[in-house]
Formats: structure tokens, sequence, C-alpha cells
């Protein structure tokens, strides 16, 4: 019988898109989860690292002799070895493990390195000279691009507005600082605990940098606290406690980054900024885009963000110049690029919204055939954020003209995302006992993909959630993927629907004949087999899998595989009211309203958490953080949680989330969602801010001297006019 | 200031400290604190070197040789394996630490292990026994507050310091109380809904 996998219909489903706890909710809240930074190993030794004062240097000297001599020292080892270029300040150059962490600290002080100082650059403030960037070194121009005819659009707009935007340099700041422990049994085995958001790739990363089969390489993380996208690639530290354990006799090193190098060199989101000139007819028709952006990624370069974002403005004309700088790695960071892009369009474009005198909301509206292919969706969202935010009723023009210095105003702003399911493998045995286990090499971020899973396995074979032993984050379980892009519900999704469907239908045919039916009559449902047109002939399910005889079931299931359980591309629109005082500068989110598609929803209240979290992030990357440079030093002047700070609880005000879901949802599959609704915080509060005191604020975070800046500029402006 | 001057302290002056008798030495790896007698007071000083210390942890009595310098914190989490409270900032700034110290909230990673010896320490992992949930951590699940889990235990051992001194608070009181802990996921929705359930005030969102 061929099988038709299709998730069941609305109706029929019974734990799948029901609001289910977090299976791993009671153990997270206990305290009881073991993290990577948790574990402590027999014998364990505690590795940490010299790191360069400097943004760019060459090494010169190393002096070990006297951390080699310390009581408790039990391996030195050079990650950059005299000679080795240095390109951003934090990093390892020497690392030692001891007995104990003060031991390893002290032996760190004990090393003498000496560096020659190369020309360093940290910021992005300044326009590069596109002339010039050809040629610097610092610069890459990354994209000159045009489509249609801009010149004659922009002489065709009655309307023409130009700006300036940007967006800065942030860090991932996980809570969990990146790091491992590493150990080797024998010297035919390595065993690593690590925190990552991919268990499945870490081996062969792992193995190409110390010349050592993936194979022998046993991964295994059972919680991680928090990754965002900077914990998908191999680490130098992860390396270096793997040869620092081979070097202390195999004995397990742990190297877990203190704050200050996390937020310095474990990942950041590149900045961008760019000059913008949008052009419209008189009545709202979008007709040119024009700009030059640019913003650092860090010597690896940072991609360019996709300007104009989601708007296909029929004319074009676009640069992008990567500033190539001693800042830290660009990581990948919640939705890469989507986040400056949409700063750098949906600004701009509710700024030329403001001078056409139009509610950005009827521009958008007006200008919905440009937002294709998700013109539809986006169309019912903005009705739906409407209703949820009283928009229509609330929004005034630009600048709050009540009296007081408080002023209060409305923001919105779109994204885009793709999301489709990841390759991903499981293996499901369904046992005589009754007992049925899920083993996979997957990971659960925070993401709630072990509740995801049980869902999906429990709905599909009609028992409870908490008779299924589920075993994931570890690499010698079926592989599957990293967990990013936004693409593991739908992978280890679909991939469990097709094993339990399969396990499913070899368990009814070893059951049938006991219910004197065919295979094909059976249903799974209630912690029973049954003939589905007839209840009274059933069997528990103990009873049913009693039949098995002595011989468990186990089906593989693969995503992608049979049927389009996944699907990609998804929009979204949020809103924020937001209050600002104009005394002091100080913004206060109100209100903040997301209405996101996802296809169908597996676990509804993970789900709303997702893009809870994302909607936090926006806000607290949109008044707080930034990572500062100093261009003197070339280090990071706010490495720490009091200076870079996070939105905390009293920050967030009111948020209220809508899953579109549903008919005409549904059908598309599962589509991953933890990307989108971190798109448009930033710009959607930052319209809102412009929205209340009447002028841009053109940079992020907005901060209070940000705040203040913009409005006494616009003041002097207004006095010189 | 003269040499006659009292630095501010407890009752020792720099004069008095001169005539301090020691009434133990030193054994060579593993020190007692020495205790020296000051002004007819007896005066505990640890280290250099490690130095025995004894923690009551969760209704537990647990030892270990330690150097006077290490919080807390990292003789909860290294020494003992009481792991529910985190290391994230290390210096005061993010919650995740917290436990409580005689019913006072506090941040272990700014206490150090020896200054915590005689006092009643609990952790997120000792307000319920194995398999059980406090009302706290309960309230947490259900109401979803908590991705990744990291911050968690601090904001549990936070929300319940934090109740049990302001059974009735407001919302803007809970905005300060909890206000010193971070979570980096964006949990605070759920944690709202939380500490609305446990107040009385029903849920927020969500809810089972
Ligand atoms: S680790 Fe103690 S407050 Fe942050
Ligand atoms: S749940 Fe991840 S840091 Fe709070």
């Amino acid at each position: 019988m061929a099988t038709d996998y299709k998730w069941p219909a609305a109706d029929q489903r019974t734990v799948i898109g029901k609001r289910m706890n977090r299976v791993d909710g009671p153990v997270k809240s206990s305290g009881r989860a073991k993290y990577t930074y948790d574990l402590v190993r027999p014998n364990m030794l505690y590795a940490h690292g010299v790191k360069c004062p400097y943004a760019h240097a060459k090494v010169t000297k190393i002096d070990t002799s006297a951390a080699e001599k310390m009581p408790g020292v039990v391996a030195v080892l050079p990650i950059n070895d005299v000679g080795k270029e240095i390109f951003w300040a934090g990093t390892d150059v020497v690392a030692v493990a001891a007995v104990d962490e003060p031991t390893a600290r002290d032996a760190v002080r004990a090393i003498k390195v000496e560096y020659e100082q190369l020309p360093h650059l940290v910021l992005d403030e300044k326009e590069p000279d596109l002339s010039e960037a050809e040629k610097s070194e610092w610069y890459k121009v990354a994209l000159k691009e045009t489509s249609g005819d801009p010149t004659s659009a922009f002489q065709q707009s009655e309307v023409v507005h130009e700006g300036y935007y940007g967006t800065p340099v942030i860090t991932h700041c996980c809570l969990e600082t990146h790091g491992s422990i590493s150990e080797w049994p024998d010297s035919d085995h390595l065993f690593v605990h690590i925190s990552t958001q991919n268990v499945p790739g870490i081996a062969e990363q792992l193995g190409k940098a110390i010349d050592f089969p993936a194979s022998n390489i046993h991964v295994h993380q059972d919680h991680v606290g928090g990754g965002f996208g900077s914990k998908l690639g191999l680490d130098p530290w992860g390396v270096a406690s793997a040869q620092l354990s081979k070097k202390a006799g195999g004995k397990p090193v742990k190297m877990m980054l203190d704050r200050k190098p996390e937020l310095e060199t474990a990942g950041c989101r590149p900045s961008a900024r760019a000059r913008v000139k949008v052009g419209a007819k008189k009545d709202g028709t979008l007709l040119a885009w024009e700009s030059y952006s640019w913003g650092t990624g860090g010597v690896g370069g940072g991609g360019s963000p996709p300007i104009p974002y989601v708007w296909k403005v029929p004319n074009q004309q676009k640069q992008h110049v990567n500033v190539v700088n001693n800042i830290g790695p660009s990581r990948a960071w919640r939705a890469p690029n989507h986040p400056q892009a949409c700063v750098l369009t949906m600004c701009p474009l509710d700024d030329l919204a403001a001078k056409l005198n139009m509610d950005t909301f009827d521009f958008v509206k007006k200008n919905i055939d440009l937002l294709d292919p998700r013109s539809k969706i986006y169309s019912e969202e903005l009705d739906v954020a409407d209703k949820l935010m009283g928009w229509k009723a609330r929004w005034h023009p630009r600048g709050d003209k009540t009296a007081g210095p408080v002023k209060q105003g409305l923001g919105l702003a779109l994204h885009t995302w793709g999301g489709r399911g990841h390759n991903s493998n499981t293996d499901l045995t369904i046992h005589p006992d009754g007992s049925v286990e899920v083993k996979m090499g997957t990971q659960d971020i925070g993401t709630g993909t072990r509740t995801s899973i049980l869902q999906v396995v429990s709905d599909t074979l009609g028992i409870p959630m908490d008779q299924i032993n589920l075993l994931i984050g570890d690499n010698q379980y079926p592989r599957d993927s990293a967990s990013g892009g936004s693409s593991t519900i739908g992978g280890v999704s679909s991939a469990n629907f097709r094993a339990a469907t399969d396990a499913k239908n070899q368990l009814f045919a070893k059951v049938a004949p006991a219910l004197n039916a065919q295979p094909g009559d059976l249903e799974a449902a209630d912690g029973r087999v049954r003939v589905a047109s007839d209840h009274n002939r059933s069997l528990s399910w103990k009873e049913a899998c009693a039949k098995l005889g002595a011989t468990s079931i186990t089906a593989h299931g693969t995503n992608p595989g049979e049927g389009d359980l996944t699907n990609s591309g998804v929009g979204g629109v949020q809103m924020a009211d937001v209050s600002v005082d104009t005394e002091t500068g100080i913004v206060k989110i109100n209100k903040m309203v997301g209405v996101q598609d996802c296809g169908l929803v597996i676990s509804p209240k993970q789900a709303e958490s997702q893009v809870l979290g994302a909607m936090i992030m926006g806000i607290s990357y949109s008044l707080y953080e930034e990572k500062v440079m100093d261009q003197t030093t070339g280090t990071m002047l706010n490495s720490n949680m009091d200076m870079y700070r996070l939105a905390g609880l009293g920050d967030v005000g009111e948020l209220v989330v809508h899953l579109m879901s549903g008919p005409g949802y549904d059908e598309r599959g599962v589509i991953g969602i933890g990307e989108p609704p971190t798109v448009s915080p930033g710009a959607a509060i930052s319209n809102a801010v412009a929205n209340a005191i009447g002028v841009r604020v053109p940079f992020l975070p907005l901060t209070p001297e940000r705040v203040l800046e913009a409005l006494e500029k616009a003041e002097s402006e207004g006095a010189k006019a | 200031m003269s040499d006659q001057e009292d630095v501010k302290g407890p009752g020792i002056s720099r004069r008095s400290f001169l005539k301090i008798s020691a009434l133990t030495t030193s054994a060579p790896l593993v020190l007692g604190p020495t205790v020296l007698e000051v002004e007819g007071q007896e005066v505990h000083v640890y280290g250099p070197g490690k130095t025995p210390v004894t923690l009551n942890v969760n209704g537990r009595r647990l030892s270990a040789n330690l150097e006077p310098r290490v919080t807390l914190l990292d003789a909860l989490r290294e020494k003992f394996e009481v792991t529910g409270p985190k290391r994230v900032c290390d210096r005061g700034l993010c919650g995740a630490c917290t436990v409580m110290m005689d019913n006072k909230a506090v941040y272990a990673c700014s206490v150090l292990a020896i200054d915590a010896q005689g006092k009643q320490i609990v952790t997120t992992d000792g307000l319920a026994p194995e398999g059980k949930l406090h009302p706290v951590s309960a309230a947490f699940v259900d109401n979803d507050a908590q991705q990744c889990g990291f911050c968690t235990p601090g904001f549990v051992m936070a929300t319940k310091a934090f109740l049990d001194k302001h059974p009735n608070a407001t919302k803007e009181d809970l905005h300060r109380g909890l206000g010193g802990n971070f979570c980096r996921c964006g949990t605070y929705a759920g944690i709202k809904g939380a500490v609305a359930q446990l107040s009385g005030g029903g849920q927020q969102k969500g809810g089972a």
C-alpha cells in the first residue's frame, strides 16, 4: 500500500495543534537540567585562554615557562603561535588547563606574549567613498545593481524622500557562554560535550580541525543555553579543549568562555547603514528606489542586506560596500541580514508616507501588489494587526500634538523568511511491550523541539506523549541537521510523522488478523488500536503491541520525503505603540502586536513563545543593544552585562501575538517561525518613535541621547527655516 | 590619617592590628582559618591557600577545601555539583545565579563561599524533592516562561523570594522586583503570566 503522507485535517488532530506544556519545562524550571556548562566530569581540568589585547596584531613572542612551572597546571597549548596574525581583540593566543579554575586563571596571567601591532579599523560610521572603496583594503564592494529605469522613475515621482538610516553591530550574548568539555577515553576516541545548536555537524568540523576521523568523535548535549545563530559552527575553543585534553592524557578539559570574551568574540550581527532615496506618485504609488549602503561584518564581511526588503520596487539602483574591519566574527544572528534590511527599507518608506500625508497602513495597502508573492497574506495580516492594535482608530499624523512632554506614536513593519524543514532523520521503534522510542540527532535549543516531536508521534500513534521515550542530542543517533534558519520544527516534524505513520502501518499489519479486519481498516486513537468503523473491535495499545511477538518495529523517517509536509516562505506584520519622553529622550514600549503565519502549527504554545521571544529580542536591540568599539584601542567598551544591556521584564510592555492558522494556512505544511518575528521590531519601533515625536531618529538603538539629538536637530532646522 | 586613627572595619584598628596574637598556625596544603584574637575578639582569617569550607545547601551539609577567593556560585557548581544557579555575568548583573540565603535572594556570584558558611542556602534544585515541582517552578512550566531555560532557575528563585515578601505585588513592584534578572530568549511574557498565576491574578497567556 503506497502511503499518502498528509497532515491530518483539523478535525482529525488530537495532539497536533493543542496547547501542551513544554516537555522539558519541569527539568529546566527545577534547575535539574544539565547544560554543558553544568557538567563536572571525574578528574576534570579547567581551561582558560590568554587573550590578545589588540584588534589586529602579529604574535612575536610567547613565554609560557612561568605558567608551566605552576603547581596544578597540567597542559599549555599555543592556539595562535608566534607568527600568527590576530584579527580582533579577545582572540585566544595560548590556552592553559589546570586542576581548578583559580589556578587556570593564575596561569593565564603568568604567560607573557609579545605582539607586533598592525593597523586596525573597528568603526563603520564613515561613509565609504565608492571610488576609494574599490581600492581600499578596508572596503569591499559587495553589490552594484540597477533594475528598471530609476532615473526616469525619479523624474516621474511627485514626492521624493531622501534619508540616512542605520543599525549597529550587536552581539548574541547567549546566557550560556560558548564552550565545551572534551575527553579522550582512549587515543582512538574523543568524547565531547558542547554547547551547540549543531550536534550533528560538530564531529566533522572538529575532525577536520584536529585531523582525526569524525566517526570516532562522540558528541553529546542535553540542553543548550541559547545560540541564536552563534553556536552553529565549531569554535577555536572547541578545538583547543580537545587538544588540551589530549595533552593532559585524555582527562576531561572544560573550556567555557567568560562573559567578556563571549561578548567580544563569540559572534555578532553586522551593522548596516544606508543613504536611501525613494519616490512615489502623489496618490502613494511607489515608483523608485535608490540606495547606497554599507556595514561591517568583521574581516569575513557580512553579506549585504536584501534591500529594498520585501518590496518589489519597480525601478531600483543600489550599491553595497562591506566594511572589512576588526570587530569580531559576524555570525548568523536570528534572521541574518533581515532586521537590518527591514530598518533600511521600512523606515524610509514610512518617512515617504509621512511626506505624502498618508497613514503608513494605507501606503502599504496602496502598494500591496509590490509585496508579491505574499500580498494576500500581508493584507490579511495587516487587517488582523489593525484590530489587535486599534491602529485605524488611534493613528495620528506625525508628531503627537497633545500637550505635555510625553508623546505617543504608532509604527508598523513587514517581514518575511523561508523556514523550510531541514534534512532530518529519525528512528522510531515500537516494542512488543508497548513502549515507543524515538531517536534522532537533533537538539532542542529552546524552540520546543522535544515537545513538537512528541506531539506529532503521540497524535499519529494515538498514545499519550509521556508514553514515548525521546532521545536526542547525540551524534550517534540518526543524523539530523543544525538548528538554524527556522528549519528544525519542519524537519523533525515531517521525519517523525513519516516514521510514525510507517511504524503504525506495520503494527496494523500484525494486529489486523486478531481484530478480524484488514490493516487499512484500522486506526490508532485513544490508546487503542481499533477498527475505524466499529470501535467495539479494539485492542489496547499494549495488547496490540504484544502481537509483535519477539520483534520490535523500527521505522526510519526522513525529511525531505514523500508528501508535502513542510514548506517555506512566510509573511509577518508587527505594530508598535510607544511613548517618548521628549525631555529625557526615553522610549517606552506600551504595546506590540505580532501577526505571523507559519503554516501548520504543531505546538501553538511554544510557537507563540517563539514569536514573543523574537519580539522581546527586537525590543532589546531597538532600544539598548550596541557593540560599542573604541577606534584607538580597537577593543569593545561595553563587554559586560551592565553596559551591554538587554531588555528586562519591565521594558517590554504589553505583547500580543496572533498566529495565522486554519484554512489557507494549514495546507502549506509546517514552516519554521524562529527568525521572522525578530525582523520587524527595529523598523516598527523606530517608525512609532517618528510618529510620536515628528522626527526620525535615524539609528538604532533608540537611546535617549539619539532621541534628544534628533529633536534638537529638528528644532534648530525649524528655527533656521 | 594618623597612625592612631582607626580604620573603618569590624573593630580592628591599625594600631591594635599590630598587637594581635595568632592562636593557631598553618598546615602546609590545606589551611583552616587562622583564628586571630583582636582586642579580645576572635577573628577568622582565611588563606592564603585552600581552607576547609562547609556549606548548608538545600538542607545538606557539604564540605570542601577551597581557596578563599572561590565564590559561592563556583563552590556550588564545581565542587558540589549543585548547578541550578548558573554563571552568566559573574559580577552581580544578570540574576542567573540567584539563590536564597537565610530567606533572602542573593547573587551567588557575588558572595564568597567562606562567607556563606553557617547560612541556609536554597537553590532551585532544592525547592522541591526530586520528581515533584515547586509551585513557582510549576507556574513557569504552565506559562511556558522558559525557552532555552538557562535563565530560568535564577528567575524561579528571584520570583520565589519576591512573592514571599510581596504576596500582593503590583505590576510595577514586579518590574522592579524581577528587574535584576535577564533572559536572552525573551520569556518575560510567560514570566509575567507565571507571577500572575502565583499571586492569584490568573494567567496572562497560554495555559494548558
Ligand atoms: S552570574 Fe551572578 S548575577 Fe550574573
Ligand atoms: S530562556 Fe533562554 S535565557 Fe531565558
